[in-house]
């Protein structure tokens, strides 16, 4: 490999042994200061939807509740996103930290890890390590449990309603919104829900400072973020870099000299092709992603990719509003029937305003975001779509 | 019946009886029997004053709350881009030849199911399964062979 033109950023993995320093210092400051550093900080949620942790934690302290929640969302189920497993294997005290400074912060008793059922393998050691933490928090004489549910094989619960939905003992269907989590969240109460590294960065901040952070990325994409890298890649893995970062050079780091295309964010992200390479910026000023970085080189049929996706949709869509579920399963016909010659090509605009009235449509994330990936593999590889 | 019976009322001491408790009593009953049979579900139901069809229709929202007969061993492919990038078509046909049964189905002595699944979460290690809990990597047919041949043993 050549020299790497990104800088690599080492904050998310860094040893987690002094976490007790850390919240012993953060509980002495006064909650003002602490959210101060985190707005200041820049810090935007990295599941994904990219919402001001500082301003999310800041609308739950404002209400009015003697029971509020702070949830870590570990229901990472985005095809192609791996690093949230990685981070609560290899760091899990820091995810724990951030909940219980957020705790602080927002004034909840209790907090909740939503692990995914695909990552049970992992319950008894998380649970062991938390009785640990519990431990250092008497000490420190904070009062706050973490408790550990496990998810059961359905991507729709990493929505954050249906995540609430679903940690209620019901079907993991999203709610209306508003009310947001922040005014009526787990059992309709106020509730903090970030996802598991976005917590970490919370508990850097507060350990280096925001400057730190502040100086990496970009202007609407401060600080780093975990990719998670694979595909048609020498080097799949788990990597830390900058935000605002040009795709360009990322190719060139990670492709494998071949590449004709990266799926950004998941089968909910966009397919960007070679020819944009040099002009996209990965970040919320461009095109944001949850850390699902995925290589396609030019062995590869696009068709088959996005009908994998599709077939992903149909199956995780859960049924509760028209425009997704027929939406999802007309999407994969209507594409497999042009594959087929049963439809003209010309079928495939009719495809693509269903995508995106299902963008306005439909109740929830999973819904509107099935035509980013529609609309952006069958614009760019058309003919892949048709011959 | 009795078998189950005690089970639930088990798990429903350790958990609870409120509507919350649903889940992680039902996600219990799999870990012992692999699957919810309509017994353990009206079970289930009784035990948290619940309708039965309310538990019925929280099971069957999520995918791996079966409420088929399932094998002591389940077997769950993933069918989702990198591994089907990365052979997972050659590990599904080992293991179909060695079991001699097809996705959705159970060997005859109900000891393995076999299953796809969507995204396990492991695409820079595909392809990569899950066998009840514990999930298998990098895999390939000789890989894989290996690793079912252990369990029948077992």
């Amino acid at each position: 490999m050549n020299e790497k033109t990104l800088k690599r950023v080492d904050i998310i993995f860094t040893p987690e042994k002094n976490y007790n320093e850390v919240l012993e210092r953060t509980f002495r400051r006064p909650n003002s200061d602490i959210l101060n550093d985190i707005l200041d900080s820049g810090l935007r949620g990295r599941g994904g939807a990219g919402f001001p942790t500082g301003m999310k934690w800041k609308y739950t302290a404002d209400q009015e509740s003697e029971n509020k929640y702070v949830i870590c969302n570990a229901d990472e189920g985005e095809p192609g996103t791996f690093k949230d497993r990685q981070i609560l294997t290899q760091v899990p005290y820091k995810v724990f930290s951030g909940m219980a400074i957020c705790a602080k912060i927002v004034g909840a008793k209790e907090g909740y890890i939503y692990l995914r059922g695909e990552y049970k393998y992992l319950q008894a050691e998380i649970e062991e390590e938390l009785n640990i933490f519990h431990q250092t928090l008497d000490k420190l004489k904070f009062h706050f449990r973490i408790y550990l549910r496990m998810g059961s094989g359905a991507y729709i619960c990493g929505e954050e309603s249906a995540l609430f939905e679903s940690m209620e003992g019901k079907r993991g269907e999203p709610r209306n919104k508003p009310p947001y989590p922040t005014v009526s969240g787990f059992r309709g109460q106020p509730t903090v829900i970030n996802n598991v590294e976005t917590l970490v960065y919370a508990m850097m901040i507060c350990d280096m400072g925001p400057e730190q952070f502040k100086e990496l990325g970009s202007k609407d994409s401060r600080g780093s973020k975990v990719f998670s890298v694979s595909g048609d890649t020498p080097i799949a893995g788990i990597y830390e870099l900058e935000l605002g970062m040009h795709l360009e050079n990322f190719v060139e780091d990670f492709g494998d000299g071949d590449t004709k295309a990266v799926q950004v964010g998941g089968a909910s992200g966009f397919c960007v092709p070679r020819k944009k390479f040099s002009d996209t910026i990965i970040g919320f000023e461009g095109v944001p992603t949850g850390g699902s970085m995925k290589l396609f080189n030019s062995s590869r049929s696009m068709y088959h990719v996005l009908q994998n996706y599709l077939e992903f949709f149909e199956e995780e869509s859960c049924g509760q509003c028209t425009p997704c579920r027929v939406g999802c399963q007309q999407l994969l016909k209507g594409i497999e029937a042009v594959k087929k010659g049963k439809k003209n090509s010309a079928y495939l605009d009719r495809l693509i305003r269903l995508a995106t009235t299902m963008k306005y449509a439909s109740k929830c994330g999973l819904g509107q975001s099935v035509g980013n990936s529609f609309v952006s593999i069958v614009t760019n590889f058309r003919e892949e779509m048709i011959y | 019946m009795d078998e189950v019976k005690a089970l639930v009322n088990g798990l429903a001491n350790k958990h609870g009886r409120t509507r919350e408790s649903l889940l992680p009593i039902l996600q219990g009953v799999v870990d012992k029997m692999r699957y919810l049979s309509s017994e353990a579900m009206t079970e289930v139901a009784r035990e948290l004053d619940l309708s039965a069809a309310q538990v019925f229709g929280t099971a069957t929202f999520y995918s791996f709350l079966d409420t088929q007969p399932r094998g002591k061993y389940v077997i769950r492919i993933c069918k989702t881009i990198s591994c089907d990038m990365h052979g997972k078509r050659d590990v599904l046909q080992t293991i179909e030849e060695i079991l001699k049964i097809r996705i959705g189905e159970t060997t005859s002595n109900r000891k393995f199911t076999l299953l796809e699944t969507n995204c396990l979460g492991w695409c820079h290690k595909a392809p990569a399964m899950l066998i009840n809990d514990e999930p298998y990597t990098e895999l390939n047919a000789d890989k894989v062979r290996d690793i079912i041949n252990e369990y029948i043993r077992k």
